[in-house]
Parts: C-alpha cells; sequence; structure tokens
C-alpha cells in the first residue's frame, strides 16, 4: 500500500519536471502566415495537368483518373483533333470533393496528372473550387521532363506512323514471312 | 476613500480585478498549455495575443444563449450564477493585504468551505436541470466529488487554525511572520493543494466535465454567456484556490520589504495558478473509482492523523 502511494506520488512529481522541462525546448510550431513551411516535392496538394515537352496537352482523356477517384471528382470529355491526337474537351475536378489522395496520378498512363505542394486553395464561394481545364492546365512539364506518351507508344497519329515510336520496331509484314 | 478593509474602493477593485484576472487566465492557461506542450498557443491577436480574450469574450457573448426546451428553466438560469455568486463571495475574506480586503471576519475559514459547499449546488443544479444523460452523469460525479473532498479539504486546514488558534484569515498570515505554515502543517498543505484543485475540478480532476468521456459533463447543454460563467467561473475558483494556498500556507502578503505587500501576495498567488495549469498539462485524469478510494482510504486518515499529530504537538509545547 505505502509502496504503491510513493511510487504513485514519484511518478507524479517525476511528470510534473518533464513537462515542465518542456518549456526550454524548441517549439515545433510553424508560423503559417509569417513563415512559409517547407513542402516535401512529393506533397499531394493542387492538382495539374501538365504539357509534354513539345508543349501539347499530355492528357489523352482515357478516364482512367476519373475511375480511379474515390470521391468521382474528376469528370472530363473525351475529343479528338484532326491528327487522331485525342484530348479532352473539358476536364472538370471538384476540388471541393477531391481527398487529395493521388489516386489520379498513379492511374494516369501519360504522367498528365499530377499533384503539386500547393496547399493554399481556400475559396469563399463554393462554386470556386470547382476548377476547369483553363485553370489545372499548366505549361510545363511537371515532375516529368521527358516523357511524351505519343513518342513512345505505338498508337498511329498525325506525323507518327505505326513503328516510328521510340524503342519501337517497324511493324512486321506478316505475310513476307510465308515460305 | 482610503485604502481600508470593507471601503467601497476596495470592494469595486478587487471585484474587477479579481474577475479581469480570472478572464486573463483564459489566456494565460492557453498559452502556458502551449509552452509546456512544446506549442506557442494564441499569440496572433494583439500584442503577445493578448487580446485573445477580448476576441473569446465577444464569441461568447454574441453566442446563441439557448436554453433547452425540456430543461427545467428556472434551475438551469440559477446554476451557473450560484458558481460565480459563491467564488465570488469567497474572495470577500481572502486577506490580499494590510488594508485590502472586503471583510475581516472572525470566521474566514469557515466561510470559504461553507461556499466551497454552496458551489456544489452550481454543477448539481446544472447537472440535473439540463434533463441530458452525460449532464446528469457529471453533475452526479461533481456531487460525489466534492462532498467527498470538502470533507477533508476542511480537516487538512484544522491544523492550522489549531496553530494559529483563529479562524480569521488575517491572524492566520499574521501569524506566519515567523514562518510560514507550509513547513510544519506540509501533509496539510499537500491535501488541501489535491482537495483544492478537486474542489474546482481541474484537471487532474476534472471527473465532472470530463470531455473524453461524458462531453461537457454538467454543462453540457450550456451555451453563450451561461457557459461563459461556468468557464469564467472555474477560473476564479482557480484563483480563489491559489490565493487560499497563498494566504494559509505561504505568508500571504509577507515578504522582504522592497516590493509593496499586494505584489508578495500576487506573486505567490501566480506561481500556485501556473502550478495548476502545470498538473493540468502534465497528469493524466484518474478513474472515477480511483478518486473516490485515494480520497476516503488515503487522504481522510492522513488528514486526521495530521491533525492529531498538529494537536499532540501542540499540547506537548504549551506544556500542557
Ligand atoms: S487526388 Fe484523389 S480525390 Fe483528388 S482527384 Fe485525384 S483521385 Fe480524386
Ligand atoms: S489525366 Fe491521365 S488518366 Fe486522366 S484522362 Fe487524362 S490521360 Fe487519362
Amino acid at each position: 500500500m505505502f509502496s504503491l502511494i510513493r511510487d504513485t506520488f514519484t511518478s507524479q512529481l517525476v511528470t510534473l519536471w518533464r513537462v515542465f522541462k518542456h518549456m526550454f525546448d524548441k517549439k515545433d510550431t510553424v508560423e503559417y502566415p509569417d513563415v512559409q513551411p517547407y513542402m516535401f516535392p512529393r506533397w499531394r496538394g493542387r492538382i495539374i495537368l501538365s504539357r509534354d515537352p513539345d508543349g501539347e496537352e499530355r492528357c489523352v482523356a482515357c478516364n482512367l483518373c476519373a475511375v480511379a477517384c474515390p470521391v468521382d471528382c474528376i469528370a472530363l470529355q473525351k475529343a479528338e483533333d484532326e491528327n487522331g491526337r485525342w484530348y479532352p474537351e473539358f476536364f472538370r475536378i471538384n476540388f471541393s470533393r477531391c481527398i487529395m489522395c493521388g489516386f489520379c496520378e498513379e492511374a494516369c498512363p501519360t504522367n498528365a496528372i499530377q499533384l503539386t505542394p500547393d496547399f493554399e486553395m481556400a475559396e469563399y464561394v463554393r462554386q470556386d473550387m470547382v476548377w476547369e481545364k483553363e485553370d489545372l492546365l499548366i505549361n510545363g512539364t511537371g515532375k516529368y521532363h521527358d516523357y511524351n506518351f505519343y513518342r513512345v507508344a505505338g498508337m498511329a497519329v498525325g506525323g507518327k506512323d505505326k513503328g516510328e515510336a521510340q524503342n519501337e520496331a517497324p511493324p512486321v509484314d506478316v505475310r513476307s514471312l510465308l515460305p | 476613500m482610503r485604502w481600508e478593509v470593507g471601503s467601497a474602493l476596495n470592494i469595486v477593485s478587487i471585484l474587477l480585478v479579481v474577475v479581469v484576472i480570472a478572464a486573463m487566465l483564459i489566456w494565460v492557461e492557453r498559452r502556458l498549455l502551449g509552452i509546456w506542450q512544446e506549442r506557442l498557443g494564441p499569440n496572433r491577436v494583439g500584442p503577445l495575443g493578448l487580446l485573445q480574450v477580448v476576441a473569446d469574450m465577444l464569441k461568447i457573448f454574441t453566442k446563441e444563449d439557448w436554453t433547452p426546451p425540456f430543461a427545467d428553466k428556472f434551475s438551469f438560469i440559477l446554476a451557473p450564477a450560484i458558481i460565480m455568486t459563491v467564488v465570488l463571495m469567497s474572495f470577500s475574506v481572502i486577506p490580499f493585504a494590510p488594508g485590502v480586503g472586503i471583510i475581516d471576519s472572525n470566521i474566514g475559514v469557515l466561510f470559504v468551505l461553507a461556499m466551497a459547499s454552496l458551489g456544489a449546488y452550481s454543477v448539481m443544479l446544472g447537472g440535473l436541470s439540463s434533463d441530458n444523460k452525460y449532464a446528469l452523469l457529471g453533475s452526479l460525479r461533481a456531487a460525489a466529488q466534492m462532498v467527498s473532498y470538502e470533507v477533508f479539504m476542511g480537516i487538512s486546514l484544522l491544523g492550522i487554525v489549531a496553530l494559529t488558534g483563529s479562524f480569521n484569515l488575517r491572524e492566520i498570515v499574521q501569524a506566519q511572520a515567523d514562518g510560514w505554515y507550509v513547513f510544519p502543517q506540509i501533509i496539510g498543505f499537500i491535501i488541501f493543494l489535491i482537495a483544492g484543485v478537486a474542489e474546482s475540478h481541474r484537471l487532474p480532476f476534472d471527473i465532472p466535465e470530463a470531455e473524453q468521456e461524458i462531453c461537457a459533463g454538467y454543462h453540457t447543454e450550456y451555451s453563450g454567456m451561461k457557459f461563459g460563467m461556468f468557464f469564467v467561473g472555474e477560473y476564479l475558483g482557480l484563483v480563489l484556490i491559489s490565493s487560499l494556498i497563498t494566504a494559509l500556507f505561504f505568508g500571504g502578503w509577507l515578504g522582504p520589504g522592497f516590493l509593496p505587500p499586494i505584489f508578495w501576495f500576487a506573486l505567490k498567488a501566480s506561481f500556485f495558478v501556473a502550478f495548476f495549469i502545470l498538473m493540468r498539462a502534465a497528469i493524466p485524469r484518474p478513474r472515477y473509482d480511483q478518486l473516490m478510494r485515494y480520497g476516503w482510504l488515503f487522504l481522510l486518515p492522513l488528514s486526521l492523523v495530521n491533525l492529531l499529530v498538529t494537536g499532540a504537538v501542540i499540547l506537548a509545547g504549551s506544556g500542557g
């Protein structure tokens, strides 16, 4: 009984002393609007649509991101230009629903959709949280500088025929192999 | 008007200072808790965040003051008023300094204890009248806790009363001119400290309002200024307990002459306020049955032994 009481008392006193010592420790608080916190490069923040190194839209409107999105906040419509390249006619992300999970980025076969370290996205009007393609599209390549989907994919588009992509052998004419 | 006990100037300034200090404690507590948790605490409103209190007050005054339709209106409104009243009444007997005080009462210690008992009505009525399960649980706990800790809160002070031979708080302070009572009455001090925390139901003994268990306990249904009164009442209780400890065990206003007496009092009292806040930052809340068992099985016998030993020593000293 008494050893129990003694131990209880000493442990409380030790606790008090240890907590008191925190007074002299460095504070963990980052005073945000005055001090910008360091944002990690792979932070999952505001979403952008990037362009390939030639300056064309990377997105091929495959809808994989919209399917992957757990909260269904991506909406887009496929369109095709005169070269046969697919692109989204509209591309809309409702950021009031987006949970910044990054699934869309993982799903994207063309590295078009990317999450960036920007988190300052507060708005006064809820409707302003719906971002259209013009708002999302940037002029650069984002995190992946050299990747160009149409140059590595086997698909024929205007200006690039079958077999002309990087690391791609010309198509084999199966009939010519006949004996 | 002169500075003498009970003058109108005295009453008004003590009332104002005490209430303003209690309100400022909202900020002090949050800053100190922040510092002890390696944060900064509120520091954006005004210099050092000092105007946080104003912001909080504005918020609490402009909030909807809602009385639940199922509550018992009369006691629902009465409860927060009781706590403010009894705590402010208790301040009337506190001797802040020579000439600063409201009543020079011969039964000061008893008066404070009586007011503390009345304070139990506030939490009981508040919880009962809310007609809410959590509030009821909270007030049940509060009633049991306050009633049982009052017992040895009183007994722990009897040693001092016996040493001084008076219930008058001023005489108790003056009797400490050649030695604070904390040394002969160290056990009484520890018991009074613990019971004081339990009486003002501050953490770690905030079992009646334990947020994590029963929402906010007895003031679950309160909002707006009625909640604010419970809130400020709690801080007033904190100031009261710190002032009492200062006056009873640490020589009140007595101190080296280079500072005016009231400063010594304020200094000692603020030390204990900070200590209570440190306790809140450091010590987890015990279980309810632990609290009761600890009180009745350990603190009560200890305070009785303390009283008996004190009595025996006095008797032996007087050669009786
Ligand atoms: S980050 Fe997640 S929630 Fe946001 S758009 Fe992409 S998949 Fe949807
Ligand atoms: S952003 Fe990527 S995944 Fe989404 S539609 Fe465009 S190409 Fe497909």
